[in-house]
């Protein structure tokens, strides 16, 4: 359990930031300087708040009222920095070595083996950190945070730095650390799709407060935060199930509550669980199932609300046996249609909608 | 090649400013993290006071020195009713060499620490170490090649020290006579050019010696932390 009610001031900017969650990985989601890199800051001890209190796992690791201020190597708060920070005089074995040695032993919880298997770092021990590429050194950095065995992993954007197809793959290795270790994980991202990921509890920053926090699918879909999660990134979270692959077609077929939807090839096996995610803008709406049309996926489902019905555009919400999909359609669409909370309909979703970036392993 | 009363004022020159760097360096590197990463009242009349001996006329150090470390100086005093005297000892050219050195020793140090990333020192906290493990196992190694420099710079500036080293110890053969002394008192003698000569190139050897020590050291340890 990871808990958060702090208010820090550093010369003009002010922050206040309360949260509280047991997931085992917390987004911290906002923009550039919204302040969620003070809030980590705050949780590893490297900024002091002038109020409040902090705790991972019923450890109160700072707490004003009591005078609680614990020195930052005494927290065991591992942190994963956008830039690696790998120590320069050091080879890639000492820099793992570092915090381990710092460790008691019977504190330990993961060896330095498993380590090195997990992240894949064996053939880089030996190395010098400069002649690591962006991807490389961020796995020895989220190594040498694990082995100092902390009680919770902080990663402040960890990804900013390197290209597309290493970002995907440092991205699997934070999988495999939530779903191997068991470490609760706070991460820190502008990027919605790395959040929906591998999140599952979204705390909201804008502008230095915690606008908001809650599950993903949640957050994601609640109108009044559009504007802080994004107008385009407007839309649905859905856990699916791999049902099936076509190798001719080279789809997949993933199955969800309220149906099924195929996606072009995803890498995993059959019954494996995905997270897909819909944006509002890929969906449309039919009043009757569409015969001849190149829409793939057909989802049957009852409008369950309407919001924005004074701009241009209304987004509608389809509950679609206990998944809800949003569509945003303008607001002439929906006049014509005659569109209203309980009117069956089907949502009409482009398969192409559902990109790789937004399907992940859940 | 050198004689042996010449083969002695060299070893009592390296001796003393080997000794004088090696009794300096702990406290300038101390004075220099203080300057580099810290913030106390009184830092800026703390810095000035550093850099005085570079200011100085070193007769005024040695003046001084003599005053506060002479038998009958405050310090002296207590010094010699422990049984210890360094006034017109080869210990006290060494105390000269040292204080006259230091603010240089200070200044390379300090321009090295400053120079170290801050937040490697933090990744460091939240790794465990403490702020003194901390220091000692990332600041202090990625400042190296400033220390390296700072010591050349202090360990030269001791070869050549004179002025402070004849006033508060005197210039007594075999105990404080160092290589600039020798010279010194070679040129008042009738007939001894030749000598002041010969002294004059061994130091110029000496000093080349150093300074290909400390670029060969200094490319070791540069490749290391910065490549």
């Amino acid at each position: 359990m990871l808990e958060v009610d702090i208010e820090v001031t550093q010369g003009a900017f002010r922050l206040q930031a309360a949260f509280a969650s047991d997931a085992p990985v917390v987004a911290l989601f906002g923009r550039s300087g919204s302040g969620k890199t003070t809030v980590v800051n705050a949780i590893a001890g490297i900024v002091r708040p002038t109020r409040g209190r902090i705790a991972v796992g019923g450890r109160v690791l700072f707490d004003s009222a009591r005078g609680v201020d614990l020195p930052p190597e005494r927290r065991r708060v591992g942190y994963v920095f956008q830039d690696a920070l790998l120590f320069p005089h050091l080879d890639v074995a000492a820099n793992l070595a570092y915090g381990e040695r710092l460790t008691a032993p019977g504190e330990r919880f993961v060896s330095r083996q498993r380590v090195i298997d997990l992240l894949g770092l064996s053939s880089l021990l030996a190395r010098r950190v400069h002649a690591l590429s962006g991807g490389e050194k961020q796995r020895v950095a989220i190594g040498r945070a694990l082995l100092a065995s902390p009680r919770v992993l902080l990663m402040d954007e960890p990804l900013a730095s390197l290209d597309g197809p290493r970002k995907a793959e440092i991205l699997s290795y934070v999988e495999l650390l939530r779903d191997e270790v068991g470490l609760p994980i706070v991460y820190v991202s502008h990027a919605i799709e790395e959040v929906t990921r591998i999140a599952d509890h979204m705390v909201l920053v804008s502008d230095g407060r915690t606008l908001a926090e809650g599950g993903l699918s949640e957050i994601l879909g609640r109108a009044d935060l559009r504007p802080h999660t994004g107008r385009f990134e407007a839309g649905a979270v859905i856990d699916t199930r791999v049902a099936r692959h076509d190798e001719r077609h080279g789809l997949t077929t993933l199955a969800f509550e309220g149906g099924e939807l195929v996606v072009p090839n995803v890498d995993a096996l059959p019954g494996e669980r995905i997270r897909a995610r819909i944006r509002a803008r890929d969906v449309a709406i039919a009043l009757v199932r569409p015969q001849r049309a190149s829409f793939q996926n057909v989802v049957a489902g009852v409008v369950a609300s309407m919001e924005g019905e004074f701009g241009a555009l209304v987004e509608v919400r389809i509950a679609a046996g206990g998944v809800e999909l949003l569509a945003r359609i303008t607001r002439k669409a929906a006049e014509d249609l005659g569109l209203e909370p309980g009117r069956a309909v089907y949502a009409l979703v482009k398969a192409v909608s559902i990109d790789r970036h937004s399907v992940g392993f859940a | 090649m050198p004689t042996a009363e010449e083969l002695g004022i060299l070893a009592l020159s390296l001796k003393v400013a080997f000794w004088g760097l090696a009794a300096s360096l702990p406290f300038a590197i101390a004075a220099a993290f203080l300057l580099a990463r810290k913030r106390f009242p009184g830092k800026t009349l703390f810095d000035a006071a550093v850099h005085l001996p570079l200011v100085l006329p070193p007769v005024v150090v040695g003046f001084a020195l003599l005053a506060l470390f002479g038998t009958r100086g405050p310090v002296g005093s207590v010094l010699e009713s422990m049984g210890i005297v360094i006034a017109f000892r080869w210990s006290g050219a060494a105390l000269a060499a040292a204080i006259m050195g230091f603010p240089l020793l200070v200044r390379a140090i300090r321009l090295a620490i400053e120079a170290v990333d801050p937040r490697l020192e933090r990744a460091a906290r939240t790794l465990g170490a403490s702020p003194l493990r901390t220091f000692l196992t990332v600041t202090l190694p990625l400042s190296l090649p400033g220390v390296l420099t700072g010591s050349l710079l202090a360990f030269a500036r001791a070869l050549g020290e004179f002025g402070a080293t004849i006033t508060f110890v005197s210039n007594i053969p075999g105990e404080t006579q160092t290589l600039p002394l020798a010279i010194y008192t070679f040129t008042q003698m009738p007939g001894g050019d030749a000598a002041a000569w010969r002294l004059s190139l061994f130091s110029v050897a000496l000093s080349l010696a150093a300074l290909a020590l400390s670029e060969w050291l200094a490319r070791r340890t540069g490749t290391r932390a910065h490549a």
